[in-house]
């Protein structure tokens, strides 16, 4: 559309320079940072100089060990056992302390699972990093695809023609627009332990049957209310993106359906979900890059717990950079996040490339 | 298909389908319909009424005492404040400044354009999240020279939580999308008339681009005042605190529910209402966040 007659290079800077400016210095520049920041021990304010410290921040962060624990023996050879009959097993600490295995020191047990008579111990430097790295790839792991279905669900509801239809779209996308800050504080008194709303619905529609449960008090239900409620949240969202997804198809293409006198499911599978390849690939990129954002439901919710079941990645990050104003190990799990969020994104865009 | 039925038989499916969308639409509503109604009760009632209906109903003994309270515990009316002089002066800024950024992508001819806009776009896969981090190091080091002579951070002030936030390749893309489909000849006839660049941008382009400046305020104006990592890390001082991390007077120390609620209603009926009232808008924009990529 420019004009190729008339060169205006000045002009053309002058106009795009403000944005690109603050693009530069705000997103650009603070992205190579957290690379250059992860080789060194920058803190936020320290009276001594920062110095270059190679990989050693990956080293310490990435590090793991597995180690098999073979059961104590007495000195007939026999294993030796406790009150219960379970095999006695050497402390994790016997191993990550002595100078033997050097390449152990410092670590601690991250898990560990029995195999025969022997227990295999996986062992982290830094055991937090691990359970939230792996906190946060179970969440984009379950949240991107169930809150793509579930919003492909609402948005092909919501298509219907129906009087009325549009109170029922603006009704579900209403969360989308309430802050995720107020949304998470809600939602604490909603999964209370004692008081809180979801274990006195429970109650009342068990008539009295249902007991009550700390749905953000106990390790194995933490994580999964979370992704609950961040889904309540942000479903709405991509319910819209499918639906202007939708309102490409042609509808012509559905008529000749009729015609062909196609049933509902063979309409949605050969009409329906191919006119939406595009969309589908667009909705699990923009979910997937919010979903390992997740940091203001734990910040309000849990602060990590309990037992770092719900620790994630920019928790982390922030903890570390902010909380403990060590710059470089919160810019280090940044770049981890980052190659991360890219690699998830490229794997997705090659899965569902077009098919020649 | 549909003329075989009998028509009590459609009227029934007709009802099964309102009662599928209805009761969808309360798991959406009645969570929020629970905050705005505990708001207006004392917390001995608002417990009791969590076992029934009563819950999500206006029943009982109602009062503001809430939201009395609310006010008491905290400066509720400086974080609003804060929060609307940082979101309104962040939207007007990034309308102008990203506008003017895809005209001259759009319009005109420079040398480095095309790189420069790939470079923006490029922008849009790196989370605002991992270069919180870095951004907290540059923003707590950068100078400034203000009024009252020259300060060595950003850290505690205003331009720390707009300055960043102005410009991005979202909001660049949207304008960018929107011009191209705009009629070129009108900027031709423009130039050919003698109009300067300046007066084309203001006087031509902007009065036909209303549908994509709505997009992008309320794309941004539900970023900024949803805003919470950022002032977190980079905001300590009470004086310039936004709505969102004034909450956490609300959960740090004991939990007073109905105050919590009494703030929550306080800090979000606003964008509700505001959003029912534009919502046509505000679903559209967030579709045009469809065309991307």
């Amino acid at each position: 559309m420019a004009s190729k007659l008339t060169q205006s290079n000045r002009a053309g800077w002058a106009f795009a320079l403000p944005g690109f400016g603050l693009i530069a210095a705000f997103i650009i520049l603070p992205f190579f940072f957290a690379f250059g920041l992860s080789l060194t021990d920058q803190r936020l304010v320290s009276p001594n100089a920062t110095q270059f410290v190679g990989l050693e921040n990956y080293r310490d962060m990435l590090g793991l060990g597995l180690v098999t624990l073979e059961p104590e023996r007495d000195e007939a050879g026999e294993i030796v056992r406790d009150e219960d009959g379970l095999p006695q097993y050497p402390r994790v600490r016997t191993i990550t302390r002595s100078d033997e295995y050097p390449q152990y020191s410092g670590m601690g047990e991250w898990f560990s699972w029995s195999s025969g008579d022997t227990v295999k111990v996986v062992l982290a430097s830094d055991v937090v990093f691990w359970r939230a790295l792996a906190n946060t790839l179970l969440f984009v792991l379950i949240v991107a695809p169930v809150q793509a279905a579930c919003a492909l669900g609402l948005a092909l509801l919501i298509n219907q023609r129906l009087r009325g239809i549009n109170v029922f779209r603006a009704l579900y996308f209403m969360p989308v627009v309430v802050s995720i800050v107020v949304v998470s504080l809600l939602w604490r008194f909603i999964y209370d332990g004692r008081d809180g709303l979801l274990n006195s619905m429970l109650g009342f529609l068990s008539f009295g049957a249902f007991e009550g449960h700390d749905w953000l008090g106990d390790p194995a239900t933490a994580l999964p209310a979370i992704m609950a409620m961040s889904i309540w949240q942000a479903v709405g969202f991509h319910m819209v993106i499918w639906l202007a997804g939708l309102q490409t198809i042609s509808p012509t293409l559905y008529e000749a359906a009729d015609i062909e006198g196609a049933s509902k499911w063979q309409r949605f599978r050969y009409v329906t979900w191919p006119g939406l390849r595009n969309t589908a690939v667009l909705i699990l990129i923009v979910i997937t890059m919010q979903a390992f954002a997740l940091f203001a439901q734990i910040d309000v919710m849990t602060n990590g717990g309990p037992l770092d079941s719900t620790q994630t990645l920019v928790f982390q990050a922030v903890e570390r950079g902010y909380g403990r104003q060590d710059i470089s190990g919160g810019s280090t799990i940044s770049v981890v996040l980052f190659l991360l969020v890219l690699t998830i994104s490229l794997i997705q865009r090659w899965l569902t490339r077009e098919r020649k | 298909m549909m003329a075989v039925l009998a028509p009590e038989n459609h009227g029934l499916r007709l009802a099964v389908r309102y009662l599928v969308l209805i009761l969808v639409a309360a798991i959406f509503v009645l969570p929020l319909l629970f905050m705005v109604m505990s708001s207006f009760k004392p917390d001995a009632q608002l417990l009791n009424d969590t076992s029934s209906l009563r819950a999500f109903l206006p029943v009982g003994d109602l009062t503001l005492e809430n939201y009395r309270e609310a006010f008491d515990r905290a400066p509720v009316r400086l974080f609003v404040l804060n929060s609307v002089l940082v979101t309104g002066v962040t939207v007007l800024l990034a309308l102008i400044v990203c506008s003017l950024a895809a005209f001259a992508f759009v319009y005109m001819n420079w040398r480095g354009r095309d790189v420069v806009l790939s470079i923006i776009l490029a922008t849009l896969i790196v989370p605002f999240e991992t270069i919180a981090i870095p951004l907290l190091l540059i923003v707590s080091k950068l100078p400034w020279i203000g009024l009252d002579g020259i300060e060595t951070t950003w850290l505690n002030t205003y331009r720390v939580q707009i300055i960043p936030w102005i410009a991005d390749g979202l909001t660049v893309f949207l304008f960018v999308q929107y011009f191209k489909d705009l009629p070129g000849e009108l900027i031709e006839a423009a130039r050919v008339e003698g109009a300067s660049w300046v007066q084309i941008y203001w006087r031509v382009v902007m009065p036909l681009a209303g549908p994509v400046i709505a997009t992008a305020a309320i794309l941004k104006f539900l970023l900024m005042y949803n805003q919470y990592l950022w002032p977190l890390i980079v905001v300590q001082q009470e004086q310039y605190r936004p709505v969102m991390v004034g909450l956490q007077y609300f959960f740090q120390l004991d939990t007073a529910w109905g105050e919590i609620m009494a703030y929550l209603t306080m800090i979000t009926v606003p964008v509700l209402a505001f959003y029912l009232v534009l919502q046509r808008a505000f679903i559209a924009s967030i579709a045009s966040q469809g065309v991307k990529g």
